[in-house]
């Protein structure tokens, strides 16, 4: 199967039927994006398809018809980080990190349809990323950071 | 005598303050160093802690697990900051499993006296502690004693080194090192202007004698402690590349999935793996006797085939049933006996008779999974014998000990790579899937095989937080002040998880954690009586954030919420005057008074009503008040702010610890909101976050935190957040609505929006 991914076509050989997740993890060797819950409960497994957030746990391969951006992507061919990463840093957002890079493509998702969310707008974009760590209020922190550096740019 | 000193390092705080008895002669013979030079970097080695190379490049040693609460960053920072070196430079290695880092300041917290207790015979307990922690040689993350561990031995390591440098450049210019500085990484000759760098020493300075005695900065000369500093390890968690034990990859590596008897601990009789045999990908099934593991090409498969087996279970060796196994608890609570960790005065019953009025409720706390978000797993290859295990944990000694006995291997046979932790919370602590993937791999012929737990089985394959259930009686005389008396009964967390470790001898005594939260808070009060009966049965329970400071706090602090109101008293003026004679205590519920302008009306705009609740909890020696604002709306209870105020006695990062106190106040709320562990035919019901949820965004509150520093005596930041979250929210309920619960979660009895 030929699936683009982060701007490449990659082949992939698995069962159609294996969840994108584990394709990027255990076969095309892109362990930022993690594995949570399986089920679509806690979003550790977030990608863009086609700009769109999708829990990647939870669609097969067969169905994935768009481009593919996961966390690896996100930082340019020069090594600089995307805004939202920079305003994660800004804020001290991560504890354990486990949860973030779900959490970013979230936030990198809502940025792209809404430029300055509301905290409302963030509730509802984000409470399907968990975090056990509680970062929660610097997440919203950032989210408003990256907003303003959006909005300055 | 160089070369031993160089090899061997052991720099404690007893060791420092010195006049120790001679009895502890042999404890202070110091450990061997792990850490050996990679040569070709031109790299010396000063001790356990710090390697210097050529390039000028430091490397720190990180000894504890990095599971989020920032010790990467603020042990580097204790290392860089008497080193002299530019602490947005180093690179930090976690630690080999190796005695030299042993824990001591965990095992002091596990003595039993109050953290405000001072006197001699407390002092020399601690120090008893601090050489059995040697002998266990524990090296071990929990107990939120990694920073108050480190703080003499790391600084005191960065200051060796520091030293070792200015003596090698002093021969070198042949001048008194007195007359020398550092700066950023080099020596400096003030007299004749000139500086050296310190890769051109190392190799020199590494040989040179350890110094006898070290002085420590003064700390209003502090550069990086005290002060906030931007986490090490920021970049590569925002950037996807920090290494978790899942995304460990091997060159031939499989990929398998173990699914064990949901009835924890019993056997499996028998199995037919036919149709997983049968699964394309699928290497190999393993009968593991209590359970078995499916070995694939990936995950996936693992986790598919794994579904097609069909085992047979044997049955539980414990109650069955959530209800039959709080019956259990409630009849070793009826029986009686127990025993008393504070015990002054008299009882309620006893003033009662005299006096006239009791008042009576009983709390109740659910068994609790920790459902960290990395699932379990680790990675195991066999290679001539020798075991090699990958794998986040908060216990790098307790897997060599574990695998020395379960194989039969000495501990030069086995080798630990810690990586970051996709959360602890106390699980990381056990050794069980390390086991378990040392087990799997050694029947893969030398391949290394990565075991990843589905969230099911992690959440099925606990050591859960036991649940507990806790009586209590108090009598409030005419100037409001009560005679208090508790009565708790659960597992006990100290019996179960040193049972589980091979070679590992229970701690004599009463497990304290039973009734910790109950009997060690600063409350001035003659007549204050705890008693803790442990429950013995069979369910695997651990160590759990804040252990048995989760749930102790509430059944206290809800109870003395109780008391005020049942005496007509403020809860948080209450407060203040019966902790009168601890000036911490009084600070933070000051604090919290203040921020969250406790007394003022609160608008009711929009909602039904609201109200707020006071908590404290002195824990893991920090001082910790919470007040908690709730709304109760059309969609239920809202969580709308929080107020912290903290007392850490020295702050050396403030906006780490204001972070680990949002984070344990969010995971206590979390389970007060909803967790619960239930129990059916011996198995957990719940699997995943469907069933058990915690906290999210919509839900989070805003959370505003005040570090206080005056305790005299350095406090923990991991864990202390936790215990006062939970009260204080079931005490804002009840001043929202006039509902006041006793059993936990919260959600039994009231809707959250
Ligand atoms: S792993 Fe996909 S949502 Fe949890
Ligand atoms: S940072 Fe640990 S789960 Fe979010």
């Amino acid at each position: 199967m030929d699936i683009k991914i982060n701007g490449r076509t990659v082949s992939i050989e698995a069962d159609p039927e294996m969840p994108l997740l584990w394709a990027l993890r255990d076969i095309a060797g892109l362990t930022g994006t993690k594995f949570g819950c399986g089920i679509a409960m806690c979003g550790a497994c977030t990608v863009l398809i086609d700009g769109e957030p999708v829990r990647s746990c939870s669609i097969a391969l067969e169905d994935v018809s768009g481009d593919v951006t996961t966390i690896e992507a996100l930082q340019g061919d020069d090594g600089a980080l995307h805004v939202v990463q920079e305003a994660w840093i800004e804020q001290q957002v991560a504890q354990c990190g486990y949860c973030q890079s779900g959490q970013i493509m979230s936030a990198v998702a809502l940025l792209a349809n809404n430029a300055t969310p509301t905290d409302a707008d963030i509730d509802e974009a984000m409470s399907g990323n968990l975090c056990r760590c509680g970062t929660y209020p610097r997440i919203r922190a950032a989210i408003h950071t990256a907003a303003k550096k959006l909005a300055g740019a | 005598m160089g070369k031993l000193l160089r090899r061997t390092f052991l720099i404690g705080s007893a060791a420092i303050a010195g006049g120790v008895a001679v009895g502890f002669y042999m404890y202070k013979t110091p450990y061997p160093n792990p850490i050996s030079a990679d040569t070709a970097k031109g790299e010396s080695v000063f001790n356990p802690f710090v390697k210097i190379a050529a390039d000028n490049s430091v490397t720190i040693i990180v000894p504890r697990a990095e599971m989020g609460q920032g010790v990467v960053t603020t042990l580097s920072a204790l290392v860089a900051e008497e080193l002299d070196v530019e602490l947005a430079d180093v690179k930090t290695e976690f630690a080999p499993a190796a005695d030299v880092y042993y824990n001591r300041a965990m095992l002091e917290e596990g003595a039993p006296f109050h953290v405000f207790d001072n006197s001699f015979i407390a002092e020399m307990t601690r120090d008893i502690q601090g050489v059995v922690a040697k002998f266990l040689a524990m090296q071990a993350t929990g107990g939120s004693s990694s920073t108050i561990d480190a703080f003499d031995r790391m600084r005191t390591s960065g200051a060796a080194a520091r030293a070792m440098l200015i003596a090698t450049a002093a021969d070198k210019w042949q001048v008194a090192a007195a007359s020398l500085k550092t700066e950023n990484g080099k020596v400096l000759d003030p007299a004749l202007g000139r500086s050296i760098a310190y890769g051109e020493l190392v190799t020199a300075a590494a040989e040179q004698e350890v110094p006898e005695t070290i002085t420590l900065k003064d700390p209003v000369d502090w550069r990086y402690l005290g002060k906030s500093q931007p986490r090490l390890d920021m970049a590569a968690k925002v950037t996807g590349k920090a290494g978790f034990g899942v995304d460990v990859r091997l060159p031939d590596m499989l990929f398998a999935t173990v699914r064990m008897n949901p009835r924890q601990g019993a056997k499996m009789t028998g199995m037919d793996a036919s149709a997983a045999e049968k699964v394309p990908g699928v290497v190999k099934v393993i009968n593991l006797g209590t359970g078995y593991a499916v070995v694939a090409d990936n995950t996936w498969t693992a986790f598919k085939a794994a579904d097609l087996v069909t085992p047979q279970w044997a049955e539980a060796t414990y109650p069955a049933t959530t209800d039959a196994i709080f019956a259990s608890i409630d009849a070793a609570l009826k029986a009686g006996g127990g025993f008393n960790m504070r015990d002054d005065g008299d009882a309620p019953d006893a003033v009662a008779a005299a006096s006239g009025k009791a008042i009576g409720a009983r709390y109740t706390a659910p068994y609790l999974a920790h459902a960290t978000m990395e699932p379990m797993n680790a990675t195991a290859q066999w290679t001539d014998g020798k075991l090699a295990v990958w794998c986040g944990n908060q216990a790098p000694t307790s897997i060599v000990t574990q695998a020395g006995s379960v194989f039969g291997l000495s501990a030069g046979d086995i080798t630990v790579h810690s990586t970051y932790l996709g959360g602890g919370f106390g699980r990381r602590f056990e050794t069980d899937f390390s086991m378990l993937a040392a087990r799997v791999a050694k029947e893969m012929d030398g391949k290394p095989v990565q075991v990843t737990w589905t969230r099911e089985e992690d959440m099925r394959h606990d050591m859960y937080r036991p649940g507990a259930i806790c009586e209590a009686a108090a009598v409030v005389d005419e100037q409001g002040v009560p005679s208090v008396e508790f009565r708790v009964a659960s597992q006990s967390p100290i019996a179960s998880t040193f049972g589980r470790l091979a070679g590992a001898i229970t701690p004599p005594g009463n497990d304290k954690t039973i009734v910790d939260g109950l009997w060690d808070q600063p409350y001035a009060l003659a007549n204050y009586r705890v008693t803790g009966i442990e429950v013995d049965m069979d369910i695997p329970v651990g160590f759990w954030r804040s252990v048995g400071h989760s749930h102790n706090p509430f059944f206290h602090e809800c109870f003395m919420d109780e008391i005020a109101r049942s005496s007509g008293q403020d809860p948080l003026e209450m407060r203040l005057k019966l902790m009168q004679p601890y000036p911490a205590a009084v600070g933070a519920v000051q604090a919290v008074k203040d921020m969250s302008g406790w007394g003022t009306p609160l608008p009711a705009d929009g909602v039904k009503s609201r109200g707020r609740g006071v908590a404290f909890c002195l824990s893991f020696g920090t001082w910790v008040a919470q007040v908690i604002q709730v709304a109760d709306t059309d969609d239920g209870i809202r969580i709308e702010k929080v107020w912290c105020a903290a007392d850490f006695g020295t702050a050396l990062d403030p906006k780490n610890l204001e972070a680990q106190m949002m984070s344990g106040i969010i995971f206590g709320l979390s389970s007060a909101m909803g967790q619960e562990i239930t129990f059916a035919d011996g198995a957990v019901e719940q699997g995943n976050f469907d069933s058990y949820d915690a906290m999210r965004m919509n839900q989070s509150p805003d959370i505003q935190v005040r570090v206080l520093q005056t305790s005299g005596k350095m406090g923990g930041a991991g864990e202390p957040g936790t215990p006062p979250s939970l009260p204080a929210l079931a005490n804002a309920i009840f001043a929202a609505t006039g509902k006041r619960i006793r059993q936990l979660p919260l959600s039994k009895e009231i809707t959250f929006a």
